[in-house]
């Protein structure tokens, strides 16, 4: 499988399933994704360990869109064109919404409220990233 | 003891293809000539720095002042990305109000690659705003459109509205001798126009821009003693960051904070924005003239236009509707021609959208004059959490 195009921000499984990866607070609960380490960003706890944590696979689309012009460099462009949705998805239980590309959906196929699971795929140049597809 | 808008000066915005320092000179020049003011009388310079020309544009202060000439002023210079020059405005205002000095001038100006802003150059993938390219293709408009979808799925607002803003936009810029865009549209020419990021289409978004804008700020005190304009003061400027956890996909971010633990403040960002400015003005929404907002997309002008209390959430498309937010409406919503007419040359945006707010309040806004202009709000917001407004009354 080609290596992810960032290192500790989503893991893989052996049966296929792919797990955003996070961070919770031990003091306060708060879940960082990306994740955070170091200090808690919650103004009210002065925690200091965070700990590795696996965001829920599944949410529903807060909103969508797409990339009709192919976008700048440092992305890497398929070539042909065609366009890369995107999707901003909350995770009910970590009460956050998470952006990523959408996999095999266009804007067409999506709709706020809608349930999609998280999957990986691949970038134009190679290295994978999380992807979010159809539940 | 307040502190005057003695003077405003812009260079027009457009595609000139030149340094920033000639757009900020000259705009600086036009306020200082506006103020009846020299050059060698200002105290204090704030430059409002871009990012995107090179070490002179991470000093603009001390490029701005060594362009116009050393003459020992003290200077700052900030970067608070899009909110840059609300930033320079408030620390020009704070220095006069702590009685440091009496007169301050502000000065903002960027000259702007084509097409859609990419991050600095380099392999950086610590770095969020070079991150979010390379692992999603997420361009600004990306964002902006995301909240537009997120308008039409709540709020049931429809192309036809978004196209509804950029017609009213481009009207109101036609009238501005500054702006980069003055023609008028139709709403079949903004829905016939390429689709960029569903649902937001090129005349929906607006572009980047070259442009530079410049205050002069003095003492209430001093303006008087030296017969500069003391018409319109500035009533409140406000620097807020969100509140965690900050709930609303913020660009440049790849998540919002989460509410695990902490539940969601009462505000939004945006909308603490302005209401920590109506807060220190001792105002509300219902004592506005109008306010210039920032208009990154059409639809999120409607988002503004709640955030600042003009309507109720998931309204401001009925505002809009009734024509209430045009020039000649209830409260006018950009009568400067807002980013539609203009293109965001970032440093320099927040500052413009104050000479606005000042020539309005003079009764010097020619065409586009408001009537009976009393108090007006600016609202605009910078990456990675950085609040502006203002309000200005006469």
């Amino acid at each position: 499988m080609a290596a992810p195009a960032i290192d500790g921000w989503f893991v893989t499984d052996d049966d296929g399933a792919v797990h955003l990866l996070g961070t919770r607070c031990a003091g306060c609960r708060t879940v960082y994704f990306p994740p955070q380490t170091g200090f808690c960003r919650n103004p009210h706890c002065a925690g200091e360990d965070l700990t590795p944590a696996r965001l829920s696979r599944r949410g529903t689309v807060w909103s969508y869109t797409n990339a009709c012009y192919p976008p700048p460099a440092p992305f890497a462009a398929a070539e042909p064109y065609t366009p890369v949705t995107l999707a901003a998805v909350e995770l009910a239980e970590e009460g956050i919404v998470v952006l990523g590309q959408v996999k095999d959906l266009t804007v067409d196929d999506l709709h706020v409220g809608m349930e999609l699971e998280l999957t990986s795929g691949a970038l134009a140049d190679g290295p994978l990233v999380w992807m979010w597809g159809r539940a | 003891m307040d502190v005057v808008i003695a003077g405003t000066g812009m260079h027009p915005w457009g595609k000139w293809g030149r340094s920033f320092v000639e757009y900020g000179v000259a705009a600086a020049r036009a306020a200082l000539r506006d103020a009846g003011l020299d050059w060698t009388e200002v105290q204090y310079v704030v430059g409002a720095d871009t990012i995107r020309n090179g070490y002179p544009g991470f000093i603009a202060g001390a490029t701005f002042a060594q362009a116009l000439g050393w003459t020992g002023a003290r200077i700052a210079s900030c970067y608070a990305a899009c909110a840059s020059g609300a930033q320079a405005i408030d620390i020009a205002r704070t220095r006069i109000l702590a009685g440091l000095c009496d007169v301050a001038l502000v000065v903002g100006a960027d000259s702007t690659p084509k097409g859609f802003f990419t991050p600095v150059g380099g392999d950086r993938p610590d770095d969020p705003d070079w991150l979010r390219f390379r692992l999603l293709g997420a361009t600004n408009p990306a964002y902006f459109a995301l909240y537009a979808r997120r308008r039409m799925a709540l709020y049931g607002d429809t192309p036809e509205d978004f196209a509804a803003v950029k017609v009213k936009n481009a009207q109101a810029g036609s009238l501005n001798e500054n702006a980069r865009y003055r023609k008028t549209v139709t709403a079949e020419e903004v829905l016939a126009s390429p689709m960029v990021a569903d649902p937001l289409r090129l005349m929906d978004i607006c572009a980047t821009s070259d442009g530079g804008a410049a205050l002069v700020l003095a003492s209430e005190g001093y303006a008087r003693r030296r017969g500069l304009s003391t018409a319109v003061r500035i009533a409140a400027v406000s620097t807020v960051t969100p509140s965690f956890p900050n709930t609303v996909l913020e660009l440049p971010c790849f998540a919002t904070d989460s509410t695990a633990a902490v539940p969601p403040p009462e505000r939004t960002f945006r909308a603490s924005i302005a209401h920590a400015a109506y807060e220190e003005a001792g105002l509300g929404p219902q004592d506005l003239s109008f306010a210039e907002v920032y208009d990154l997309s059409t639809a999120l002008e409607l988002d503004w236009a709640e955030d600042v209390g003009l309507a109720p959430p998931g309204e401001a498309g009925k505002l809009l509707r009734a024509g209430d937010t045009a020039l000649g409406g209830r409260i006018p919503v950009n009568p400067s021609g807002g980013l539609a007419s203009f293109g965001e040359a970032i440093p320099a945006q927040a500052i413009a959208q104050v000479c606005e707010l000042t020539r309005q309040l003079r009764g010097t806004a020619g065409s586009r004059q408001v009537v009976n202009a009393r108090a007006a709000l600016a609202a605009n917001q910078g990456l990675f959490g950085h609040g502006s407004a203002i309000i200005a009354v006469t």
